[in-house]
């Protein structure tokens, strides 16, 4: 069967009555969420993983999906009316949009966002569907080496590659795999960590994780700052619709930013930022407007945000087809497949493809209702900005807490959700990025499974390690994401790694 | 990472940042104490289950001693003062929550939760923020415990809704009470 075929087949599984229902409720509680300034995707998925439980996997996949794209548009909203932005890949759109709204633009640079995310969700989700099996015949060949070899390149990009400082980068990591230790030994029953807490033989669960430092570390952040900087939401003004010359300066940045951040999302080269960075860079260089960047220039949103939704789609290729999450949000939503015992790769293609296309048709179906659902009721969502800081974060952490003992209905998750959301808040202050902690600590046990697995068939020969050549090309290519920006920051200060974010004048 | 240490102002050398190297190297420590207590008898092929904990040991305590010559060097980045009351209000209404939620139930154990953090964010109002909180997690309660059956531990005040609830139901429709 060829992939039209079974994405047809999948569209027959996410068009049911039940799973239109359940994109539904995703998309709306994902973009009621997302919508929260200082909840980013990452925080909108783990806040709410616990609504999927009780489902059965096919629909808790599709309110998921929902969930994940409702994030995404949630968080250009924040972006474009207030001027902290929800999620770290919205800054850029935060840089033009704001202006956007302060010059009562902020219709129109709504749409723009709005429709550009739904232009590029279009495009990458199809590229995912063409690509996807593809990769996963290049996949089939893949041994434990091959598979340990594509962990370790992206413990890398995750952590070391990009961003302020390789130091913290993977000290970050660091962090995340020693949590990782945590449990008990999967190959020889042994407890490793748990200082004879039974609590802790089960290991760390990734959602209370993702949750504590992402929900609970920025709320104590925020809290932390005092009254500095009271945010400020603008009113949105002007038409929603775009006029004839907003369409035209739009759609070419549309296409380039799909173009530009669905490869980003889909090697794994580390969220979804450096997507939108180098997309604003390439529109500020080629507008014929460049004396409005800076002051509120559409392309500098249309462009930003469809980069930003073209890499979030590009990461679940990676997470689809090799179970290899490459950000935040992958990492937790391999939680949510792992906690129906179903592992993404290669063979769920094989022994659940109406699984993964009705996961992949329900992306297309929740982007077209997110189009419709949201220019339209964007007042509405605009009126949650307005809620004053202690209800907003009061609720937050209602939820928060709901969900992990929802989750698991012990006390000592209470505790753990405490002490991780303490130390997201250090990570914090300290400046230490969170995501490479949270897949560090989803990806270290499984990169240490294929390690033991591969030395055990060399007979513990670590030169087996580098002896096929797609293990030797992919750890290469770790070892330079790792030194290049060691030598490049030591040198000019970082100025190629800066430049992605320098333009932020 | 704790919370104080960020209230130094940082100094050259940079204090906090010492601090955090320290703490690196001793979870490593830790990691490799415990590692070392593995029984290795099982282990074949020279890798067991003490390699990567070993590996992240030394890793952890490599990137302590690289944050110590970077705090040395002044080049750990300066941070923002921080305020430590709100923070205290959070982790407060956090560790009150966890302790009484068993004996009190999901929705006064979450309301008071509710209150302390707004109390934290600078809600001073506890006649308005504390019946908020508790009604908030009722609703929240009813929708998830009672509508997608989630375990959300009860108390008098869920039992109560329930028993209401039940006896509305049978009201409305007779023989239906479960």
């Amino acid at each position: 069967m060829n992939t039209l075929d079974l994405l047809i087949q999948g569209l027959g599984v996410a068009i049911q009555p039940m799973n239109l229902l359940y994109a539904l409720v995703g998309v709306t509680l994902g973009t009621l969420v997302g919508v929260l300034p200082g909840i980013g995707p990452a925080t909108t998925v783990a806040l709410l993983l616990p609504v999927t439980y009780r489902l059965d996997p096919g629909g808790s996949l599709i309110m998921f999906a929902g969930i994940y794209y409702g994030g995404m548009y949630g968080g250009s909203t924040t972006s474009i009316l207030l001027n902290t932005p929800g999620e770290s890949a919205s800054i850029v759109t935060a840089l033009e949009g704001n202006k956007m709204a302060k010059n009562g633009r902020g219709g129109a640079a709504l749409s723009t966002a709005a429709i550009g995310s739904f232009v590029a969700g279009l495009i990458a989700t199809m590229a995912l569907a063409f690509l996807a099996p593809w990769i996963v015949k290049f996949a089939l060949a893949f041994g434990p080496r091959e598979y340990f070899a594509l962990m370790v390149l992206a413990f890398v990009t995750v952590s070391a590659a990009f961003g302020e400082s390789t130091l913290r980068g993977l000290t970050s990591l660091f962090v995340g795999l020693a949590l990782g230790l945590i449990g008990i030994d999967q190959q020889t029953g042994q407890a490793r960590l748990s200082f004879g807490v039974p609590d802790l033989l089960d290991g760390v669960e990734v959602t209370t994780l993702a949750v504590a430092m992402f929900a609970i570390g920025e709320t104590l952040f925020v809290a932390a700052q005092g009254r500095r900087a009271p945010d400020r939401v603008e009113p949105v003004r002007g038409s929603l619709w775009m006029n004839a010359a907003d369409w035209a300066r739009s759609w070419k940045p549309w296409l380039r930013g799909t173009i530009i951040g669905f490869p980003i999302g889909a090697m794994p080269a580390g969220g979804a930022e450096i997507g939108t960075f180098f997309s604003y860079a390439v529109e500020k260089r080629l507008s014929r407007h460049k004396d409005e960047f800076g002051n509120g220039a559409i392309e500098g949103v249309a462009g930003p945000e469809a980069a930003n939704n073209a890499s979030a789609a590009g990461t679940l290729v990676p997470l689809l087809t090799l179970g290899l999450p490459t950000s935040a949000t992958a990492a937790i939503m391999l939680a949510g497949f792992q906690q129906y015992g179903l592992q993404p790769g290669p063979l769920l293609f094989a022994t659940n493809p109406q699984l993964v296309w009705g996961l992949i048709a329900s992306l297309l179906i929740a982007n077209f209702m997110l189009v419709v659902l949201n220019l339209p009721m964007v007042g509405m969502w605009v009126r949650l900005l307005a809620v004053p800081k202690p209800w907003l974060y009061a609720g937050i952490l209602l939820f928060a807490t709901l969900g992990t003992i929802g989750a698991n209905p012990s006390v000592a998750e209470l505790v753990m959700l405490l002490v991780f959301g303490l130390m997201g808040y250090g990570l914090r202050v300290f400046g230490f990025p969170i995501a490479p902690v949270v897949v560090g600590l989803i990806l270290g046990p499984m990169a240490e499974q294929q390690l033991r697995r591969a030395l055990a068939i060399s007979q513990g020969d670590v030169g087996v390690l580098v002896a096929s050549p797609i293990a030797a090309v992919l750890l290469g290519l770790a070892l330079i994401a790792l030194v290049l920006p060691l030598i490049l920051r030591a040198r000019g200060r970082g100025q190629i790694l800066a430049a992605v974010g320098a333009d932020d004048d | 990472m704790s919370t104080e240490l960020s209230q130094k102002p940082a100094r050259r050398p940079d204090r906090a940042a010492l601090a955090v190297a320290a703490v690196l190297i001793a979870v490593g420590g830790v990691i490799a104490w415990d590692a070392s207590h593995l029984n290795a008898a099982v282990r074949y092929a020279r890798i067991g289950p003490q390699t990567v904990p070993y590996v992240v040991a030394v890793g952890l305590a490599g990137l302590g001693l690289w944050t110590i010559i970077e705090a040395l060097r002044g080049d750990f980045p300066e941070r923002e003062p921080q305020e430590v009351r709100p923070v205290l209000w959070i982790v407060g209404g956090l560790l009150l929550q966890l302790l009484t939620i068993r004996t009190v139930g999901f929705s006064i154990a979450t309301g008071l939760l509710f209150a302390l953090v707004a109390r934290g964010f600078g809600e001073r109002r506890w006649w308005i923020s504390v019946p908020a909180g508790v009604v908030i997690s009722m609703l929240v309660w009813l929708l998830f415990a009672r509508g997608l059956a989630l375990t959300l531990p009860g108390g008098p005040l869920e039992h109560a809704l329930s028993a209401a609830l039940s006896a509305l139901l049978t009201l409305v429709v007779p023989g239906s009470a479960a």
